[in-house]
């Protein structure tokens, strides 16, 4: 069989060494457009898309009319601390849940008891020892913090001791450890925005399964009952049925949805679904994109093809959402970095925080990268998609 | 994905291999690093605690050997340990006297599921079997449709009706009995495990179908909850084995670790890409040298084994020695090597390859580059390249997409490819020569090292 080694590695070779010219020259070209996905679904040039959308309910045409004129560069989605207008919890209740729901509140939290443990110690505590920071270390560190973050908040709190500006007090202790947690997050930009005068795109990329389709169908019924029209655009042209499963959330919330064939070029999905919306007025499109890896060059690529495409009038990208798993571990960061070297991410949107994992990732995240957490998600209900509060995410960091 | 972590070990061993002796302070220093290198890979707490205790005893202790050095001893102590965390076997498949075997597959939302059960199920046709696809998942929109367009894809029926998961698995194995399909495979919701309404569904599932194997899927990303979501799930559910997804990232897959610990099940598959073919029983022995960076070569002849034809491979290896290899044979071989899936992912198992290639953004298009321009080429051209003069290249490359420099990088590169074979004749010059124009620098031909660093 070593036969075939030889033979796999000659071509490797060959290969590799012709790739790596041709690499170079298009590296060089500017990053001029790239066809569809490699090994993917063969398309022709253009793909031949689908029938045009299928024709939406006159709901579009009613929401659009009054007041859409205000809504151009202002904050649109969710409702800020400083307008507290309707809390996200009054929102949901609005709305008929599927299942016994309890408060977001309750349902972060009703998790936590397993792990109640660790930090109970430190409550009944009244001394701060060594102890007491190794078991707020393992705090952090079982919440996906990462040992560099919990590192310079542990450190920080340190040298605040013996300068005794926090009490010699466990309790005390943590409460300050929370509050530099809630203080890594004040004062981000949590809204999400629109452009002025020209469609704006909120695109939304991650990597596979962590619920991009899913939070783009929450957004749209939000929308779609706070009586404000979206075009969805299908980008997700390569996961089997992703369209359909976009369609679904569309027809739920009334919203137009522009899709391509399987395997189509995701960036005139986008193209289409803005030229779509521009032409009907529509302020807002969410694009979906397909998962792909942080570390498959040329799927990265095609991503920022679909934002430059995007961004083209009348189309204009206000937002680019990288979407999280809460259960994600350190890579969360890494995800998050390549993300925002490529496309420019401009929040986070962190969802499945509804299970036992606390998205710890994001404290790293925020620190060293800087990208505000604008929404999580708490449920799979089309109310479950909140705007992110750090003090509620502090407290259940260490619950 | 092991690849950061064997990068972190490569950095502390580079800083052992320094050092004479190995005393307390060393192990302590050592230790640490592996602490941190495992944190950061995502390792869960009590395993890493419990990891590094194993590690210090059997350092610190009396196994000192004299034949190795300090730092061989602590590699050899950390992959054997890895190995055995990871689980000593891998997990070997029987099936049921009375068929069907049922297999149900259960996870949190978006740990790959519905791609893995697809890929699972091409994995039983392969081995002969005749397995037949159950879509369970009657909560995510479109994910009996997905599951359809998978079946689709890897040729196996899907059975799915909008009842209640339930009763489509029961019905699913009853029709697989009808119609003499002998493996039923179960996607299931993705679920959290905290959810008691769910979790009792899917119990309820489990205990209709009574699956011979009941695989956790879970995401090589996932962080520290890894280890509270297995081990509710394995109360929830007789876990047989795990499914590893999404191996194929940069994450450095603690989660294998983890999971392995808690569930106390063998990791039975690994999914390492998007495509059903991109999927593989787990070997812990291999994954722990992968680990350490000594390349996986195991699943490589595995993988070619299986996909490659062995009589084919054996005679263009006659021809590469005799220095009578054409483009045309290049050509035959490329196709069955792709069948090994992507490219990326064969070089990441090859032993000894640096990590500037391997971490290279190697990208299958280029095959098909290399694909189209040989394709463009007349049978005379492939046969004796030596003719492709001005005005041929010039058509070849317009008739491939390409331009003349890639075509003369393509023609370059397989000359002296032949060189290289005829000079020789062993696969060990090869090797040699990749090493050697990487220190180079591209002299000649942009060398393997520059791709590692366009990252």
């Amino acid at each position: 069989m070593t036969t075939v080694l030889v033979v796999v590695i000659v071509l490797l070779l060959v290969v590799l060494g012709a790739g790596t010219a041709v690499y170079v020259r298009r590296g060089q070209a500017a990053g001029g457009t790239r066809p569809p996905r490699g090994p993917r679904a063969p398309v022709g040039p253009g793909g031949a898309r689908s029938a045009p959308p299928p024709p939406t309910s006159p709901e579009e045409v009613r929401a659009r009319a009054p007041g859409a004129g205000e809504r151009t560069g202002r904050a649109l989605v969710p409702e800020t601390e400083a307008a507290p207008a309707p809390t996200p919890d009054e929102e949901r209740v609005a709305s008929a849940p599927a299942r016994g729901r309890e408060g977001i509140a309750g349902r972060i939290g009703r998790a936590r008891d397993a792990l109640a443990g660790s930090l109970g110690a430190i409550r009944s505590r009244s001394r701060v020892d060594a102890t007491t920071f190794e078991q707020l270390e393992e705090a952090l560190l079982l919440a996906d913090v990462g040992l560099p973050t919990t590192s310079r908040f542990l450190d920080d709190l340190r040298s605040r001791v013996r300068a005794g500006a926090i009490p010699d007090d466990a309790s005390a202790l943590l409460e300050a450890l929370k509050q530099d947690v809630v203080s890594l997050f004040a004062g981000e930009d949590r809204s999400l925005h629109l452009a002025d005068g020209s469609t704006s795109v909120w695109l939304f990329v991650g990597v596979n399964g962590v619920g991009k389709t899913t939070t783009i169908g929450k957004l749209a019924a939000r929308e779609a009952a706070a009586g404000r029209a979206v075009v969805l655009a299908a980008g997700d042209t390569f996961r089997a049925a992703a369209g359909e499963q976009l369609a679904t959330w569309a027809e739920r919330s009334g919203a137009r949805i522009v899709r391509g064939s399987d395997g189509a070029d995701p960036s005139s999905v986008v193209f289409d679904a803005v030229q779509h919306a521009a032409a009907r007025g529509v302020a807002l499109v969410l694009a979906d994109t397909a998962g792909r890896l942080h570390t498959k060059v040329n799927l990265m690529d095609e991503l920022r093809k679909v934002r430059r495409v995007a961004d083209r009038p009348p189309g204009s990208v206000a937002e680019v959402l990288l979407v999280l798993d809460a259960t994600t571990g350190q890579n969360g960061l890494v995800q998050a970095r390549e993300f925002a070297e490529a496309v420019e991410v401009t929040g986070v949107v962190l969802t499945k925080l509804d299970g036992t994992a606390k998205g710890g990732i994001v404290c790293a995240i925020r620190s060293e990268l800087g990208i505000p957490i604008k929404l999580v998600g708490v449920g799979e209900g089309v109310d479950d998609l909140v705007v992110f509060d750090p003090v509620e995410f502090a407290d259940a960091l260490f619950s | 994905m092991f690849d950061t972590l064997s990068d972190r070990f490569d950095g502390i061993f580079k800083r052992l291999r320094g050092r004479g002796r190995l005393g307390d302070a060393e192990v302590d220093e050592v230790l640490r690093e592996i602490r941190v290198a495992l944190l950061e890979a995502d390792v869960s707490l009590d395993v890493v605690r419990d990891l590094t205790g194993r590690i210090r005893a059997r350092c610190t202790g009396a196994e000192l050997s004299k034949s190795l050095t300090p730092a061989q001893q602590v590699i050899k102590v950390v992959n054997e340990e890895l190995t055995s965390t990871l689980g000593g076997e891998a997990l070997r498949i029987s099936y049921a006297s009375r068929p069907p075997t049922v297999v149900m597959l259960a996870g949190l939302q978006g740990a790959g599921k519905t791609t893995a059960a697809a890929a699972l199920a091409r994995w039983f046709k392969q081995q002969g079997r005749h397995p037949l696809l159950v879509g369970a998942d009657l909560q995510r929109p479109a994910a009996v449709e997905q599951l359809r367009v998978l079946g689709r894809g890897v040729g196996v029926p899907v059975f799915s009706d909008p009842s209640s998961p339930v009763d489509v698995a029961r019905r699913g194995v009853a029709e697989a009995a009808r119609v003499g399909r002998d493996v039923v495979v179960i996607d299931t919701a993705g679920r959290l495990a905290i959810d008691t309404e769910l979790m009792q569904e899917v119990r309820d599932v489990a205990a209709a179908t009574s699956p011979q194997y009941t695989f956790f899927v879970v995401d090589a990303m996932t962080g520290q909850d890894a280890v509270r979501t297995a081990r509710a799930f394995g109360d929830a559910l007789a876990l047989d084995g795990v499914i590893l997804t999404k191996i194929d990232g940069d994450a450095r897959g603690g989660a294998a670790l983890s999971v392995k610990q808690v569930v106390g099940k063998p990791i039975a598959f690994v999914s390492t890409g998007e495509r059903p073919e991109d999927f593989e029983p787990f070997h812990p022995d291999r994954m722990a040298s992968r680990i350490l960076g000594m390349g996986d070569v195991l699943s490589l002849i595995e993988r070619a084994e299986r996909e490659y034809d062995a009589g084919a491979a054996e005679k263009a290896m006659e021809r590469l020695r005799a220095g009578r290899f054409t483009l045309e044979d290049f050509h035959d071989q490329l196709q069955q090597m792709k069948r090994m899936g992507p490219l990326q992912s064969v070089l990441g198992m090859l032993p000894g390859v640096p990590k500037e290639v391997r971490n290279a953004s190697i990208d299958d298009r280029d095959v098909a580059r290399v694909e189209a321009i040989i394709r463009s080429m007349t049978p005379a051209e492939r046969d004796d390249p030596a003719v492709i003069n001005g005005s041929r290249r010039a058509r070849i490359a317009s008739g491939s997409g390409t331009s003349a420099t890639d075509v003369n990088n393509l023609l370059r590169q397989f000359k002296e490819m032949q060189r290289l074979m005829r000079s020789s004749g062993a696969m060990g010059a090869a090797v040699r020569s990749a090493g050697r124009r990487k220190t180079k620098g591209g002299r000649v031909t942009p060398s393997l090292k520059d791709a590692g660093s366009l990252r």
